[in-house]
């Protein structure tokens, strides 16, 4: 340190030129300067070639109604609405996806990863092929395998295959029963949360008596009674108030129900198998990297191997493992966008839409690169608050 | 070095060739020795590639009679293929000279999104196509409420559709897709009951299904589609070329002059005639333009006029077999007019 301050506060000898703190605040300069520019340059010149193509700029547009209808929409939307709902609507469908996706590819991944070491043949080498396979493929290919490949050869809707609970399967996507809710069903919702709030309890409960007493506690099952036995409870309480809506052939479809279209399930399927093949190996790479010094001594205490595995392996290859996985995260969000291959409506293919009915490419393309960036630094920051709790507490 | 640089940077990251198109086109054209013309990637009789790998159709011709006009020579062109989302940017940003791909003329289109429309080359509406051995019984458009309907997006068919359901309460279920290939083997695989775009486009498209025969196109028409090239604004005379190839396609037509007779036509005895393939004493009307004298006789060399284009394309020498109807020239009754080349 005292060096460094030397260095910063002594005489500079010779020329200006060859002064390190004068050439840092150089380049620097320089740096920002030519940023700037290019920045002006770039602006100013997409502002003056508007202008003399004559097409209107401007956010305004937004307001306008949109005209086109849109297959898939968590939220109330017509072809009345405006083209901001619109861009909305592709941007929850972005996220829809992306976040059931990463649940999923994590699930896979975990499993998968796991299974590479596994003193199975077998096992092991079916999670080798699978990444392998996965991980060789460009994402696209993955996406229309399932589309084309799998979910286009279901046969037509008047031959739907019959699943259990009137669940339906054909090439306009999976249908099951929608639950329809009625009178005195919020108890129900109460319930459930009152559950899990009990559940929670009990575990902190039952963890500081183990740490006090040594005694265990059956948490798991208390938690499963209290989760599952209070909503029943409530259920049977309120008049059983819960009807099922079944999906039912009509002229051209299927009608009622609940209906999850192949676009949205090619899509889902594809990046969450993608995904995991990468995420399968960061969790390898993250168990490996955890010397086999910490099993040998957890063994030494006499722990069963599934309890190494959770309480000593898992935690430590957690910190290899999130700050890669979060890559990954990110990388599954902006593969999603490949959604607009198989029509599935995702934010580039309703934002793309928007700029082809209003012609406002520049302003288009503003948004779409700020919802993804925000989308992305989002899922950064909330990966980053993950990883600085399980990172290594230096006491 | 680094103009070029921050340009590249400059597109890529806003669409926009920023440095490309300057106020006259045709000098450019002139310069680079070729028209680049913006088509679509595929619709049998308008544009699509053949087996040869050479673009055919009413659209990809008209940017060859435009070729010929500029250069006397039709072959001057270089095409690009564009789907519906990417066309009206390409020709902003000047990556393309004209747009020729059954582009509908609207307001907004010739206001809001700086384009100029230079006529109607076809005036074509919007129908539907279903599956009559999958779907027996339906034979009007008003029998689809439900259904499945496949779309191209970014195109004003996707909001006639809309408006159309809306109008008669029925209720449908969108799939769309951006590519045109996209769409066709969607509705192919039976992802959707039913097809809608132009009319013209559905007869091109049934063709290249698998079983053709069993595909109808309904009789309903749900909107007007006039479908024509068109320039970017802010240079006229680049917009008067273009316009002025359409109407002497059509004059040809209207005079007699077609691929055959061009030059045994040049020594006509009719006034009119002449003075349309520039054979006048001292005419200026080519070179006022911009083009040589002789523009008209290169155009017809090149391509034939109006009508011939059409027939071998989409009517009767082609496999779409679409009749004139509305096509036709206003002497018979249909809405094709020109103002005179005087």
């Amino acid at each position: 340190m005292a060096s460094q301050e030397v260095l910063r506060e002594g005489p500079s000898r010779g020329s200006l030129i060859n002064d390190p703190r004068v050439r840092g605040i150089f380049f620097q300069a320089l740096v920002l300067v030519l940023l700037v520019a290019g920045v002006w340059w770039v602006t100013h010149n997409v502002i003056v070639n508007l202008t003399r193509l004559h097409i209107a700029s401007g956010f305004g547009f937004l307001k306008g109604r949109a005209g086109f209808d849109i297959s898939e929409s968590a939220i109330a939307y017509s072809s009345d609405s405006t083209y901001f709902r619109a861009i909305l609507v592709g941007f929850i469908n972005t996220v829809i996806v992306a976040v059931v996706g990463i649940i999923t590819a994590s699930i896979i991944g975990f499993i998968v990863g796991i299974g590479r070491l596994s003193r199975n043949w077998l096992i092991r080498k079916i999670c080798t092929v699978y990444v392998e396979v996965f991980r060789n493929i460009p994402p696209l290919l993955v996406i229309f395998f399932w589309y084309s490949g799998v979910l286009a050869v279901l046969p037509p809707p008047r031959e739907s295959i019959n699943l259990p609970f009137g669940s339906f399967l054909n090439q306009r996507g999976f249908y099951f029963p929608r639950a329809v809710w009625g009178e005195g069903s919020w108890l129900i919702l109460v319930a459930l949360l009152l559950g899990i709030a009990m559940a929670w309890f009990v575990a902190r409960k039952a963890r500081q008596r183990q740490m006090a007493t040594g005694q265990p506690f059956p948490v798991l099952w208390t938690s499963i009674a209290l989760i599952v036995g209070l909503p029943l409870l409530a259920y049977a309480l309120s008049g059983f108030p819960l009807s099922f809506e079944f999906p039912k052939q009509s002229t051209f479809n299927l009608v009622g129900g609940f209906q999850v279209r192949p676009e949205f399930l090619s899509l889902y399927l594809a990046l969450s198998c993608y995904t995991a093949a990468f995420i399968a190996e960061i969790v390898r790479a993250g168990i490996r990297g955890v010397s086999t010094g910490q099993t040998e001594a957890a063994a030494a205490l006499g722990l069963r191997s599934g309890s190494i595995l959770r309480l000593v392996v898992v935690p430590q290859a957690m910190r290899i493992v999130i700050p890669p996985l979060t890559s990954q995260y990110l990388n599954l969000t902006k593969n999603s966008s490949l959604a607009i291959a198989i029509g599935y409506p995702d934010l580039t293919a309703t934002a793309g839409t928007v700029l082809n009915q209003t012609g406002q490419a520049v302003e288009g393309v503003v948004i779409m690169m700020a919802v993804y960036l925000a989308l992305s630094l989002i899922t950064s920051a909330i990966m980053n608050v993950v990883n600085a709790r399980m990172a290594l507490v230096e006491r | 070095m680094k103009h070029i640089a921050i340009g590249v940077l400059g597109a890529a990251a806003f669409g926009f060739a920023a440095s490309a198109a300057s106020a006259a086109t045709l000098d450019d054209v002139k310069a680079k020795g070729f028209i680049q013309c913006g088509v679509s990637t595929g619709l049998a009789g308008f544009s699509a590639p053949d087996d040869k790998g050479e673009w055919q159709g009413i659209d990809a011709d008209f940017c060859r009679a435009v070729a010929a006009a500029v250069f006397g020579d039709g072959t001057k062109v270089k095409f690009t293929p564009l789907s519906a989302k990417e066309r009206f940017t390409a020709l902003q940003s000047g990556e393309i000279d004209i747009l020729s791909r059954n582009t509908t003329w609207t307001i907004n289109r010739d206001t809001a999104l700086g384009l100029n429309f230079i006529g109607t080359t076809y005036y074509d509406g919007q129908g539907f196509m279903i599956n009559a051995k999958k779907l027996p019984g339906v034979n009007s458009a008003l029998q689809l409420s439900g259904a499945a309907v496949c779309v191209q997006s970014g195109t004003t068919t996707e909001l006639n559709l809309a408006d159309y359901f809306k109008s008669n309460k029925m209720e449908y279920n969108p799939v769309v897709f951006e590519k045109l290939e996209e769409v066709n083997a969607a509705y192919d695989a039976g992802r959707c009951d039913v097809y809608t775009t132009d009319q013209s486009g559905l007869y091109g498209i049934r063709l290249t299904l698998g079983a053709p025969a069993d595909h109808v196109v309904l009789p309903e028409i749900i909107s007007k589609e006039p479908l024509g090239p068109a320039v970017r604004q802010g240079d006229d005379q680049w917009y008067h070329i273009v316009k002025w190839t359409y109407f002497a396609l059509l004059d040809a037509e209207e005079l007699g002059i077609t691929k055959a007779n061009v030059d045994e036509m040049k020594n006509s005895d009719s006034p009119e005639i002449k003075r349309v393939l520039g054979q006048e004493a001292d005419t200026k009307i080519g070179t006022d333009l911009g083009v040589s004298n002789d523009w008209v006789v290169n155009i017809v060399k090149a391509v034939g006029n109006y009508g011939e284009m059409f027939e071998r394309n989409v009517g009767s020498g082609s496999p779409l077999k679409i009749a004139r109807g509305i096509n036709a020239l206003w002497t018979k009754g249909g809405l094709q007019y020109a103002p005179p080349i005087r």
